[in-house]
């Protein structure tokens, strides 16, 4: 089965409600066993308990990125292929990425309540999240502000493309701009190799977060379908029941020029 | 007069005169400037420090507020679409209209500056500084935004949602913007480095925006 194959959404929908189910099941397991790892993890020497933070943090972290990818993938379908599922695919997957993000922002502030003594600082990756955060939520609002969803899709997917292009760049200035603010004031978890007791619980959960995400991606998208159907068929009645308003109105009237005659 | 040079000189006449609202810019540029020393306090010490970023905000504002004329107007009496249909390739047409807007709505910006900044307590270095930050780092911005006013004229909508989606993709700009010319104030670092990459910002927004526009034009308007 190729992907052109799945440009049929029936054909889509019966698939993924068969893959579904044992999706949800692989990410419940996962994240059964990524938890009880964690949970099992020795804590640092520095940080304490605080440490296990990470393991919900850089999976969201690495996931706020990955679903930004998805949707340029997604946004390529739609400009140069008109895949019909491409559109769908970008438009589910933005509010998971804007929630992946929130929770990435959310555990590295109250990780760094404890640690920096502040919810917030102007750290060159807080602050470059943070603007992720914006563009995805920019991005949600343009979904929003058009009913016609092709007309959205296509506007939609020229914005996610130049966010591709040009997020690297704010990534490079914003961690210019911070290095030449502050200097090296922040302590980073980085540099140290980590040791394998967190890393086996980390990759475990980064593997159940983007089950996780593949899972909710299909659902939202199978959602996304059944809602575009409602609304044609909504669209469709509306329409009959203005056409024959109008027949109505428009033979009373002649009646009326007649009988006015 | 090749097809291109007529676009830029039609769009400039356009702009300059009654209804084109260009010089509009300058005025909110002044607006915003004068209002600063309202929210932070008529302290010239604090102004002058404040100074650069405050010139390269109203200058970012000022641009972004213009820009929902590119393409509406010319949305609106049909121009756009036979600009579309026309033989020359849409990218170009993009860029000659992005170039006349720069023209006519930003290079004001840039002569108004010095003025502005006798307001602000910036003294001759400083002022060269922005205004030359200014010159360099004003056409990305257009040709950014560019992108954001055919996203824009495509979906019938504009203002807040406009300044929603581009700003954050200004936000690089911004940060080299005000510290090539606080490098030029007070240092220590070098001057060149920052400006560089700033006219290095330029030159891809030069290349990116009217690419994307023109795509979002083709795909969006029919």
């Amino acid at each position: 089965m190729s992907l052109i194959d799945l440009a049929n959404p029936t054909r889509f929908l019966a698939l993924s409600a068969r893959v579904l189910p044992w999706l949800a099941a692989a990410t419940a397991i996962l994240f059964a066993i990524g938890l009880y790892l964690s949970a099992l993890a020795p804590d640092d020497y520095q940080q304490g308990a605080t440490v296990k933070i990470m393991f919900i943090h850089v999976p969201n972290a690495w996931l706020s990125m990955f679903v930004w990818g998805v949707m340029s993938i997604a946004s390529l379908g739609t400009l140069v292929w008109r895949h019909p599922l491409a559109d769908v695919a970008a438009k589910a997957a933005a509010p998971i990425g804007a929630a992946f993000t929130f929770l990435a922002l959310l555990t590295g502030s109250l990780w760094g309540r404890p640690m920096w003594g502040t919810y917030w600082e102007w750290d060159a990756r807080l602050t470059s999240v943070l603007i992720l955060f914006l563009m995805y939520l920019g991005l949600m609002a343009l979904w929003r502000a058009v009913e016609d969803p092709s007309r959205a899709a296509r506007a939609a997917a020229v914005l996610t493309l130049v966010g591709a292009l040009n997020l690297p760049i704010i990534k490079f200035s914003v961690d210019w701009w911070n290095t030449l603010h502050q200097p090296a004031s922040v302590m980073r978890m980085g540099g140290s190799t980590l040791d394998k007791s967190f890393l086996i619980p980390l990759l475990v959960m980064a593997v159940a977060f983007t089950l996780l995400f593949v899972t909710l991606h299909l659902a939202a998208m199978r959602n996304e379908i059944l809602r575009r159907r409602v609304r044609s068929l909504q669209m469709m009645q509306a329409s009959r029941v203005a056409f024959s308003g109008d027949v109505s109105t428009g033979s009373r009237q002649e009646n009326a020029s007649t009988g006015a005659a | 007069m090749t097809p291109l040079s007529a676009l830029i000189r039609r769009d400039i006449k356009i702009a300059l005169r009654v209804g084109g609202g260009a010089l509009i810019g300058v005025l909110f540029f002044l607006t915003v400037v004068v209002l600063m020393p309202f929210a932070v306090g008529p302290d010239l010490a604090l102004l002058s420090r404040l100074g650069p970023a405050i010139l390269w905000l109203g200058a970012l504002l000022a641009s972004l507020l213009t820009l929902d004329r590119l393409f509406m107007s010319d949305h609106e009496d049909g121009s756009l679409d036979l600009i579309t249909m026309s033989r020359t390739p849409l990218e170009l047409a993009c860029a000659a209209k992005a170039l006349a807007h720069w023209l006519a709505a930003g290079l004001p910006l840039i002569v108004a500056t010095p003025v502005l900044g006798l307001l602000l307590n910036l003294d001759m270095v400083a002022t060269g500084a922005v205004a030359l930050t200014l010159l360099a780092g004003t056409p990305a911005l257009t040709f950014t935004g560019m992108i954001g006013a055919a996203l824009a004229v495509t979906l019938h909508r504009g203002g807040l949602l406009m300044a929603v989606l581009v700003l954050p993709l200004s936000i690089p700009v911004l940060i080299f913007g005000v510290a090539a010319s606080q490098a030029a104030i007070v240092g220590p670092m070098t001057f060149g480095a920052p400006f560089s990459i700033l006219c290095a910002l330029s030159l891809v927004s030069l290349v990116i925006g009217p690419f994307a526009a023109a795509a979002s034009l083709k795909h969006g308007l029919d």
